[in-house]
């Protein structure tokens, strides 16, 4: 009896250790085989130049305009959605922090709305632009990809105002500051350095969407000039690229998802050293 | 002093505009995709829209149940892939693991939650696809051009498990510890304390995560796309090729202004997908807040 029970506890830790390990080994192998396949096609003009004519039949040329598109449409996309979801954020830890059954309320909206897919927000954001009579650019790629990943900025900022001593709030008000003061300059100030954590995530989901995007963006070979401009975005080129029968064609795919790959790499890594240097500070 | 009580009431009154903006966003979202799919609805009834099969849209028939089918095998495959790896690997980082292993896990989770959903895709075609005409489909005696539910599945399944394991993680880390010691002092081996204790305790947020992880699978597009082959037909095995709704929604939106009705299919297809999920994330999330509470 007592052999058995050691038994089972023996197969289950070495189970559950065999199954962590498998998880780490799909992430390498992830990594490894878009490496292993794209590396040979990444050049410097692939990164460096737009698409020429004949591109999507292997000719000559690169994806500067998707890679160029999907900075411009994530990183205006984060701006906005910093506008709209610093507010926020601020709201509920200053104005509703009295009124704990409407804050949880609220935390539960948004963490459902987290969860709608983003290809309901294309399709959402496609209805509004045909309401309109309007073309996709670059400007309604923003918006829709903006409204998808506020959500996810709000609560990660929400998070980290959580952290912030009540006494520091009513410091700011024992010395006769407004709410919006106590809001913008104790507070914000205070939860700065966990921002640029929210900020990074909110930037790399919004960078490697692709769902959000078909509709409202557009696909072009060109960089865009303005907000009213089709844009292209990496996601999508990759997606394309893809689809295409010449292999020559496919393998910039590979070379493509290598730099979308390592794009987000870089910024889920910095968003990690960032808040783990907070908590080391805090 | 009026001034910044001035610029007080402004920025409040901006503070509220953004939240209420934020609160009426899903009620616009599914007023938007009603409002969108009413043309659907002449003279065809909800019903026979979702249980009918028959997809022709140049005849104008409308029927979801293969995109519904499809959507479902998926998704049920690929948790019931991903739910012993996130079960079994959460146990052990959280309870056996030493503790530089679990920061070490830390970042790859992060990493693997970043990873692009189009890049999920390109390895999927790259190498489950192969792997499931090759290996796995002659393994079980039929064949398979891969591209298949199963592709889909063990994609979405991989795709699904950094986002299941921080909520388990989180769950396991919510268990009060003295639970665990109480049992450990009462002569049980850890494994026993795990099992009897912490999986019971854990039984909402455990169901939960999954719950949620059901819908994140269920939403997803462009990874599953690539891989489950976009066939209209009830799928009969895993080896079959399917059709999820995502998918369908995602491949046809060129086309929708050139036939009739078919953008209001499509909206019908988004709206089909925003019903269910938000119902199942209410659901759980709901189920969430409620054991945090106790």
């Amino acid at each position: 009896m007592t052999l058995r029970r050691k038994y089972e506890e023996k197969f289950f830790r070495v189970l559950s250790a065999i199954f962590t390990l498998v998880i780490v080994f799909v992430l390498a192998h992830i990594i490894w085989s878009i490496v292993e396949k794209g590396f040979s096609s990444l050049s410097w003009d692939i990164i460096s130049k737009e698409p020429q004519g004949g591109f999507y039949f292997g000719k000559e040329g690169g994806i500067l305009n998707a890679i160029a598109g999907s900075f411009y449409l994530a990183i205006c996309a984060t701006i906005l959605a910093f506008l709209v979801s610093l507010p926020v954020a601020l709201f509920m830890n200053t104005y509703l922090i009295k009124y704990g059954r409407t804050l949880t309320g609220i935390r539960f909206f948004l963490d459902v709305l987290w969860g709608i897919p983003s290809i309901v927000y294309g399709a959402f954001g496609f209805t509004i632009m045909i309401y309109f009579g309007l073309k996709s650019s670059l400007g309604f790629g923003i918006l829709t990809v903006g409204a998808m990943i506020s959500p996810i900025m709000i609560r990660a900022m929400d998070e980290v105002l959580k952290t912030t001593p009540i006494g520091l709030q009513e410091a700011s008000y024992a010395l006769g500051s407004t709410k919006t003061e106590t809001a913008y300059k104790v507070l914000f100030r205070q939860a700065l350095p966990g921002f640029a954590t929210a900020i990074l995530l909110a930037f790399g989901r919004g960078i490697g969407d692709a769902a959000s995007v078909l509709f409202t963006a557009g696909y072009t070979d060109y960089i865009p000039r303005n907000f009213s401009d089709p844009t292209a975005t990496l996601p999508l080129a990759i997606y394309f690229q893809l689809g295409s029968p010449i292999p020559e064609v496919q393998n910039r795919a590979y070379a493509a998802a290598i730099i979308l790959t390592f794009t987000v790499l870089v910024i889920s890594v910095s968003a990690r050293l960032l808040s783990r240097n907070k908590h080391k500070s805090s | 002093m009026t001034k910044r009580k001035f610029i007080d009431g402004l920025s409040s009154k901006w503070m509220v505009v953004c939240l209420c903006f934020f609160l009426l966003l899903p009620l616009a979202i599914g007023a938007g995709l009603v409002f969108k799919s009413m043309g659907l609805f002449d003279g065809r009834s909800i019903g026979a829209l979702i249980f009918s099969s028959d997809w022709s849209p140049s005849e104008g028939k409308f029927g979801f149940w293969p995109f519904i089918l499809s959507s479902l095998w998926v998704t049920v495959v690929a948790l019931s892939i991903s739910i012993p790896f996130c079960l079994l690997a959460s146990i052990y980082l959280t309870q056996f693991a030493p503790r530089w292993f679990l920061n070490f896990m830390r970042p790859v989770i992060d990493i693997l939650a970043g990873i692009p959903s189009v890049v999920y895709g390109v390895w999927g075609v790259l190498v489950i696809v192969p792997l499931v005409s090759d290996k796995i489909a002659p393994f079980f005696g039929t064949e398979s051009l891969g591209y298949s539910i199963l592709a889909g599945a063990l994609v979405l399944a991989v795709m699904s498990i950094p986002y299941i394991l921080n909520m388990l993680l989180e769950v396991f880390r919510q268990i009060p510890i003295e639970l665990g010691e109480a049992s450990l002092s009462l002569g049980s081996t850890k494994w026993e304390m795990i099992k009897h204790i912490f999986l019971r305790k854990g039984a909402t947020g455990i169901i939960s995560a999954f719950g949620l992880g059901f819908s994140k699978a269920l939403g997803e597009t462009i990874a599953v796309m690539m891989v489950i082959g976009n066939v209209v037909q009830i799928p009969s095995s895993v080896f079959d090729a399917g059709y999820p709704l995502p998918a369908l929604v995602a491949n046809n939106y060129g086309e929708m202004m050139s036939i009739p009705s078919y953008d209001s299919a499509l909206m019908f297809g988004s709206l089909l997908l925003f019903v269910i999920i938000i119902t199942i994330n209410v659901l759980f999330r709901y189920l969430i807040y409620k054991s945090e509470a106790l």
